[in-house]
């Protein structure tokens, strides 16, 4: 039992982070019905941002942790809103498979660029929020489980506060729905969409330095797989649906986590592959989502 | 006259609601009808229910006594239901010529394979569907528009190259979904002339979906009336025009015009 | 004799020339030639699925993984049992045709098993699921301990060499022209364009999709085997999205649906490396670059040719 609540600790706790990452994930596809291929590699420059500043802040204490945090949030936001100002926005009108394939050029172009200037060595993420273990009952819960689970959350308290209780919200939702009629009723999608990058993307670079608190091993290469199990679980939850992201996160987390401790340890990568492919052939609108039908 | 075509309470219902109601309707051989409605009567998902895009949520859809129900589109093309869309669905990445050649696949006598073997059945094949692809667009004046990209033609020309694609898979029954859409007065009359030669020379039936009673009216035998999903009136257009409920249903009540302007 | 016939003996007898003269030419050269001409195989048979058919698959590397290991358990342990310890040249080769067109038949089968769920899906949806696919096709030959595992599969035989490449080019090329330009093949193209039309038309749009896959799966798998012949080693990180997008590159960059364009592009991204090995480090970092610009400035491809009769 305690083996089992234990994994489901880190289970969440992994969860967690993919849900922060799909949430950019499911935002940008809400407004612009596109996969922002390069959102993982946001992820990898927050990490790369937190790994920065905590080389300028004392280790292990709270305030340090936030500045860290903050810094990773702040860069991260203005790399996804540089990324669609320059390489979405020209092709705002194409087909959806041209702007993709830019995604994935802007993606590898961060990858190999990283590699190239932060060498593709790993290393190590400086301990930048107290590190610490509690013992509650048999279970062990690191500190660093305990701030992801709680930034997290907050995190997602405050998206959903954002969507659902400001202007600027029910503007995003708008244009979710139609972007024209929403034009029609005076929103500036261009601000619009500008915004959702911009948090998207503050949000996966919060990932990237949460991720890094618990796999302290940072390299260019890094948001590859995290980025696709994110991206995976925002089409678990429904792809465009935010609530569905985070639902989704936390499942493939945690059934990633009990793999991983399994005898099929070998194949917890290919889970989530599994996962993308069994919803997409029965259920694409995904657990929360709905299916559109095309008009002959 | 044998009949070719029977809808016998055709239902469909998307959600709540529903877009075509109970109707019945029969098409025989040889017969020229049109489905008249106002905007939203559900003229066009009729066709779409007969050519297997919708199933029927309820009724049925025969053809030839064939119930259509669970078949595909292109298995019921294969049965000889053709048709034509609202707004024209050419292939703009192919040729005229080539846009009829690829409807000629439903009658190619050759397999796939034979097409990297390439001996005499398949050049002869070739040549026959060639031939005949040609012959059809020459009938139509469009054979000198042969190697443009189908989408560079003129708007009419390319209303008359998606009835050409169709007559290439060699239906019996021709479904044309407002083909006077965006026409001046003497197109439409052009248009007429053109429904009827198809008739006669290619030996079919056809169901015109129409907003230009000018054109429904000259050249229908029958008429069926839609409001609303429903079938309200049906019969000859003297009949329909002065029918008090189509009146009703186009120009509200107590307009005592007939219809025969538009 | 019909002509893309005859064009096909002759690249047979070009790549048999070559080969008898290929003493006297520089090894490095040979080399080249052959990446080039499995890129070309590979990004031909992507190109009917991608360009001409429309349906954008991000799982190529899987099948040339599949074409690679099938071909290479062939020629490793079903050689010496069929051949003895010193095969002659005529066994060589017959065994590794045999093996090559395995790979083929095992990728082309592949193909069909991941085309017939996967092809009701459209755009981004279908891509991720070939992606999805591609991937765990990979993860398959990690956890395959027969085959080398993780570590991949040592001691290949060397058995590819310049006429086998350029024969299965020339044999690649023909079966792709061929099968599109003819009435069948229009439908290809037709179901890329406007597919509820094509099925008003009695085409099997579906059919066509799944053909599409099967014959393009299987010339990565022949390309697979011919890489594993020539590297002697495979490893299954070798077959992951990275070189999917590779080979997509190469499509988009030639001009999806043009066969003489993408057959330039896949010689030019082979080339593009081994020109800008001095400065090897920032060989990507130009190639994602190019990537991007060349989608916002030019998306139709570099070698896009005007449109005219016959469409290659």
């Amino acid at each position: 039992m305690t083996e089992f609540l234990q994994q489901l600790l880190n289970g969440l706790s992994l969860g967690a982070i993919y849900a922060l990452i799909a949430l950019g994930y499911t935002m940008v596809y809400g407004v612009l019905r596109f996969i922002n291929f390069a959102h993982s590699d946001v992820f990898m420059v927050g990490a790369f941002a937190g790994y920065f500043l905590g080389q300028y802040l004392p280790a292990d204490t709270i305030w340090g942790g936030c500045v860290a945090l903050a810094g990773a949030m702040a860069a991260s936001a203005a790399l996804g809103v540089t990324i669609e100002r320059l390489a979405y926005r020209p092709l705002r009108n194409a087909p959806t498979l041209n702007v993709l394939i830019t995604a994935i050029g802007v993606s590898l172009l961060l990858e190999y660029s990283g590699q190239v200037f932060f060498g593709a060595a790993p290393r190590t993420f400086p301990s930048v929020f107290p590190s610490r273990n509690f013992d509650v009952g048999t279970l062990t819960v690191s500190s660093n489980q305990l701030i992801v689970i709680t930034v997290a959350i907050a995190l997602v308290v405050a998206l959903q506060f954002i969507v659902f209780r400001t202007k600027m919200g029910t503007a995003m939702r708008a244009v979710s729905l139609n972007p024209k009629a929403a034009q029609l009723v005076g929103v500036n999608n261009n601000v619009v969409i500008t915004f959702t990058f911009a948090l998207g993307s503050a949000l996966a670079g919060a990932g990237g330095v949460l991720y890094s608190l618990n796999y302290p091993s940072i390299d260019p290469l890094m948001g590859v797989m995290p980025g696709l199990k994110a991206f995976v679980a925002a089409i678990l939850g429904g792809i465009g649906n935010i609530p569905g992201a985070a639902l989704g996160g936390l499942l493939l987390g945690t059934v990633e986590t009990f793999v991983a401790g399994s005898q099929y340890s070998t194949y917890k990568d290919a889970i989530a592959f599994a996962i993308l492919i069994i919803i997409l052939l029965f259920r694409p609108a995904g657990l929360l989502g709905r299916f559109t039908v095309e008009k002959v | 006259m044998a009949t070719l075509l029977q809808l016998q309470q055709a239902t469909i219902r998307f959600g709540g609601l529903t877009a075509v109601n109970a109707v019945d309707f029969t098409i025989g051989e040889g017969e020229l009808c049109g489905l008249i409605g106002p905007n939203g009567a559900g003229k066009t998902t009729v066709f779409n229910l007969i050519t297997g895009v919708y199933q029927p949520t309820d009724g049925t859809v025969s053809f030839r006594g064939r119930n259509l129900a669970g078949l595909k589109v292109h298995s019921i093309v294969q049965l000889g239901i053709a048709r034509t869309f609202q707004n024209i669905r050419l292939f703009g990445s192919l040729s005229v010529f080539d846009n009829v050649r690829a409807a000629c696949n439903l009658h190619r006598s050759t397999s796939p394979l034979q097409t990297l073997i390439r001996l005499g059945a398949y050049q002869a094949d070739e040549a026959a569907i060639t031939k005949r692809a040609e012959e059809l667009l020459d009938i139509f004046n469009l054979r000198r528009f042969r190697d443009a990209p189908a989408t560079s033609l003129p708007y009419g020309e390319q209303r008359r190259l998606e009835i050409v694609r169709c007559l290439a898979t060699k239906p019996q029954l021709l479904l044309l979904d407002e083909p006077a859409a965006g026409m001046n007065p003497s197109e439409k009359i052009e248009l007429i002339r053109l429904i009827q030669r198809i008739k006669t020379e290619f030996n079919l039936s056809i169901l015109l979906v129409e907003h230009s009673m000018k054109v429904v009216m000259g050249v229908c035998e029958r008429i069926a009336v839609l409001d609303y999903g429903m079938k309200i009136a049906e019969g000859s257009p003297a009949e329909i025009q002065k029918d008090k409920k189509v009146i009703e249903a186009y120009l509200g009540e107590d307009h005592g015009t007939n219809l025969s302007h538009h | 004799m019909p002509r893309p016939h005859l064009l096909l003996l002759i690249g047979i007898a070009f790549a048999a020339g070559l080969s008898a003269l290929s003493e006297r030419i520089d090894p490095y050269f040979l080399d080249v030639m052959t990446g080039i001409g499995i890129n070309v195989i590979l990004a031909v048979s992507l190109n009917l699925v991608n360009g001409h058919t429309g349906q954008f698959s991000l799982g190529h590397a899987g099948f040339m993984a599949v074409g690679a290991y099938l071909s290479a358990a062939v020629t490793v342990y079903l050689g010496p049992q069929l051949l003895g310890d010193e095969p002659g040249m005529f066994a060589q080769n017959a065994i590794f045709l045999g093996a090559l067109v395995a790979g083929g038949l095992s990728a082309a089968f592949a193909g069909l098993l991941v085309g017939v769920p996967s092809l009701r899906l459209k755009g981004d949806y279908l891509a991720l699921v070939t992606l999805g696919f591609g991937e765990i096709i990979r993860v398959i030959f990690q956890n395959v301990e027969s085959l080398g595992g993780a570590l991949g599969l040592n001691g290949i035989p060397y058995y590819t060499n310049i006429f086998w490449v350029l024969a299965f080019v020339a044999i690649t090329i023909f079966v792709i022209v061929c099968v599109v330009n003819s009435t069948y093949g229009r439908g290809f193209i037709a179901t890329h364009d406007n597919e509820i039309a094509s099925e008003a038309v009695g085409l099997n749009t579906t059919r066509y999709k799944i053909v599409a896959f099967v014959i393009g799966a299987f010339f990565a798998g022949i390309a697979g085997g011919l890489y594993g012949h020539f590297k002697m080693t495979i490893t299954p990180t070798g077959f992951d999205f990275t070189k999917s997008i590779e080979i997509v590159v190469m499509v988009i960059l030639g001009g999806m649906g043009n066969t003489i364009g993408v057959v330039l592009a896949a010689v030019l991204l082979t080339l593009l490396p081994e020109v800008l090995r001095p400065i090897a480090e920032y060989r990507m970092i130009i190639y994602s670059f190019m990537l991007i610009i060349l989608m916002i400035l030019r998306p139709q491809g570099l070698f896009n040719f005007k449109f005219g009769k016959t469409r290659f």
